[in-house]
């Protein structure tokens, strides 16, 4: 297992990594509030990120409604915690069945009908819609009007319910991301891993060789939404309420996907630089605009659109392939870091 | 209720329905040439609605007769963003044409709310609140001038892409790209042009739907939805296709309106979309890829 784990890492890949890792579990040490309240955020859209890109990075299926993933993820433990007062561990299970099931009836629908590229795009954002105006008609879980998990002011934490104080859920949310990383690591040197880039890169060479090539795209889009209903749980137990205007928002997948593009498709620690750059740029314009007093609604978003233009112009395969050349990692890796031929 | 509310509500959809196809339509011809989707379709229609609006506001010029201007100008609009942001993309991945789309699409939005605030604005023409009856029928003025513009419009665009050398050239290139690069087109200007053309559709379709909806920056998005749901209905590249699933789109949401609520109405075009996606992928008009 270890050895697998280990195998063709580059010795000083892993001294980064360390480091990088003892930073973040030391962090809530030095951080002050704000600054943890921003680093959840990074971690939610970094594990969000590394989730959807199993199947955008990994398997070549681009998905533009992880929305529904993390929604329905959200609303089956808030709604199992609010009605019956089951705690969000127990809910989990259920909550990532569901949406692999989702992910299961979407990826059948499509793949089974050869539904590919900017279609199976649109026909994710389709469901993550029609989700969307469900929840709203939906009374069980209060519709349109949203659902609100109980609150009080925590001084202990509580974490078999997951209440309690910022730095409980910064632990939690490091925790699901180190493990995701592990995992994603794990299946891109399997069999499974080998299979998806081969689909990835060309799905009709991939068939010819005798790659099933529906029965891995369905492993891949159960696992991504199967990894993303995590996420919806520490969402909903995190802010407290849900709206399924807010929740399935399209802005909402457009966010996960943010992350993963600019840091690099496909690669194991785009989705993390991505989601720590997005969410650091957002946070300073905000700094600069009030500061200069520009903070009218609508100009740190404009600045946004700018930079992530300027970015995508510059970088087309996002800004881990460039750093991991001036990093010296990309040596001594059996798979290509290319996200595409 | 009586039997004529339905034929009412009917056509009133069918007419509104003309408004998104000929919106959709711009969508198709930029993927059917270019083979970009345009992520931020809705949002450069909106640009063409707030310009409507200050024109009509400022001058008392009717957004019907502003049409063809705003068409001229977001078709010089189309051609600059395709010669400069959009034909570096061409040969890049899906995703990364999304990215740069939607990041256009952020900074429109945004620098609309900065611009006009996140109030709703609106036209109200001298014939805002006419009608005609036909027998039983009554049908609202505002929304038949609209769809008749939009069938003008779609008719010239037809007769173009038909009778135009220039039309024909494009057909070409989106035909066999290689092919046309042999027969020495200037595929870059001629992406250029269908860029220019597709947003042509979207200014008419602006300076029209701005009599029927209100505008407000977060209008874009919702109208880029709809533009997939139609053009992918009708059958995306298609361009009769698109017009069909406008006409299809607006009945639908008209009729759930009706039968349910009209908060739900949306819920119906997805599920219209879904259906079509599964049993016929290429839309109802679309052609099998091959």
């Amino acid at each position: 297992m270890m050895d697998l784990l280990l195998h063709g890492v580059p010795r000083h890949a892993l001294v980064l990594l360390g480091l990088v890792l003892a930073a973040l579990i030391a962090a809530p040490w030095f951080a002050n509030d704000y600054l943890l309240t921003v680093l959840i955020v990074i971690l939610y859209f970094a594990y969000t990120g590394i989730a959807w890109n199993v199947m955008m990075g990994f398997a070549g299926q681009l998905s533009l409604g992880h929305a529904l993933y993390v929604g329905l993820g959200a609303y089956a433990t808030a709604a199992l915690y609010v009605h019956f007062g089951i705690g969000p561990w127990v809910g989990m299970p259920v909550a990532i069945f569901i949406s692999v099931a989702s992910g299961v009836v979407i990826g059948f629908l499509a793949f089974r009908f050869g539904v590919a590229g900017v279609y199976f795009a649109i026909l994710t954002i389709a469901f993550c819609e029609f989700a969307r105006v469900g929840f709203d008609h939906f009374g069980w879980v209060s519709g349109s009007s949203g659902l609100f998990l109980p609150v009080s002011n925590y001084t202990r934490n509580d974490l078999v319910n997951l209440r309690g104080q910022p730095v409980m859920f910064y632990y939690v949310i490091l925790a699901l991301t180190a493990v995701a990383f592990v995992l994603c690591h794990l299946l891109l040197r399997s069999r499974v891993g080998y299979f998806w880039q081969a689909i990835r890169e060309d799905e009709v060479a991939a068939r010819s060789l005798g790659i099933n090539t529906f029965r891995y795209k369905m492993i891949a889009i159960a696992v991504s939404s199967g990894m993303t209903a995590p996420a919806g749980v520490f969402y909903a137990f995190y802010y407290n309420n849900l709206f399924p205007e807010q929740t399935f928002h399209i802005l909402r997948s457009i966010e996960i996907i943010l992350g993963p593009i600019i840091g690099g498709v496909g690669t194991l620690f785009g989705p993390i630089i991505g989601a720590f750059l997005i969410t650091g740029l957002a946070e300073v314009l905000q700094e600069f605009l009030t500061a200069y007093g520009l903070d009218i609604p609508g100009v740190k978003r404009v600045f946004y659109g700018v930079c992530l233009l300027l970015v995508i112009m510059a970088l087309p395969h996002g800004i881990w392939p460039p750093l991991a050349r001036l990093l010296r990692l990309d040596k001594r890796q059996e798979k290509s870091k290319e996200p595409e031929a | 209720m009586p039997a004529e509310i339905y034929l009412n509500v009917a056509i009133s959809g069918l007419l509104t329905g003309l408004v998104y196809g000929l919106m959709a339509l711009g969508l198709s011809v930029i993927f059917g040439v270019v083979r970009v989707v345009n992520f931020a379709h809705g949002e450069m229609m909106t640009v063409a609605m707030y310009l409507a609006v200050v024109l009509f506001a400022q001058f008392h010029l009717d957004p019907l007769l502003m049409m063809l201007p705003l068409a001229a100008l977001l078709f010089v609009a189309g051609y600059a963003i395709q010669m400069t942001l959009i034909n570096p993309f061409i040969s890049r991945p899906e995703h990364s044409q999304f990215m740069l789309l939607l990041a256009m699409a952020v900074i429109i939005v945004n620098g609309l709310l900065i611009v006009f605030g996140p109030d709703a604005r609106s036209v109200q023409t001298s014939y805002a609140f006419d009608s005609f009856a036909f027998g039983p029928v009554i049908v609202d003025a505002t929304k038949l001038y609209a769809g008749i513009a939009a069938l003008l419009v779609a008719a010239a665009l037809f007769s173009f892409f038909r009778f135009a050398p220039i039309g024909k050239a494009i057909r070409a290139c989106a035909d066999n790209y290689t092919g046309a690069l042999v027969v020495g087109l200037n595929v870059k200007r001629l992406y250029a042009l269908s860029f220019g053309l597709g947003l042509a559709c979207v200014g008419a379709a602006g300076a029209i739907i701005v009599l029927i909806v209100d505008v407000t920056p977060p209008l874009g998005p919702q109208m880029t939805l709809l533009a997939f749901i139609v053009v992918i209905t009708g059958g995306l590249g298609s361009m009769p296709g698109a017009l069909l699933g406008g006409v299809l789109i607006g009945l639908t949401e008209a009729m759930a309106g009706l039968f349910f609520t009209p908060s739900a109405k949306s819920m119906f075009s997805f599920a219209l979309l879904v259906l079509v996606l599964l049993f016929r992928p290429q839309g109802i008009l679309g052609k099998k890829p091959s």
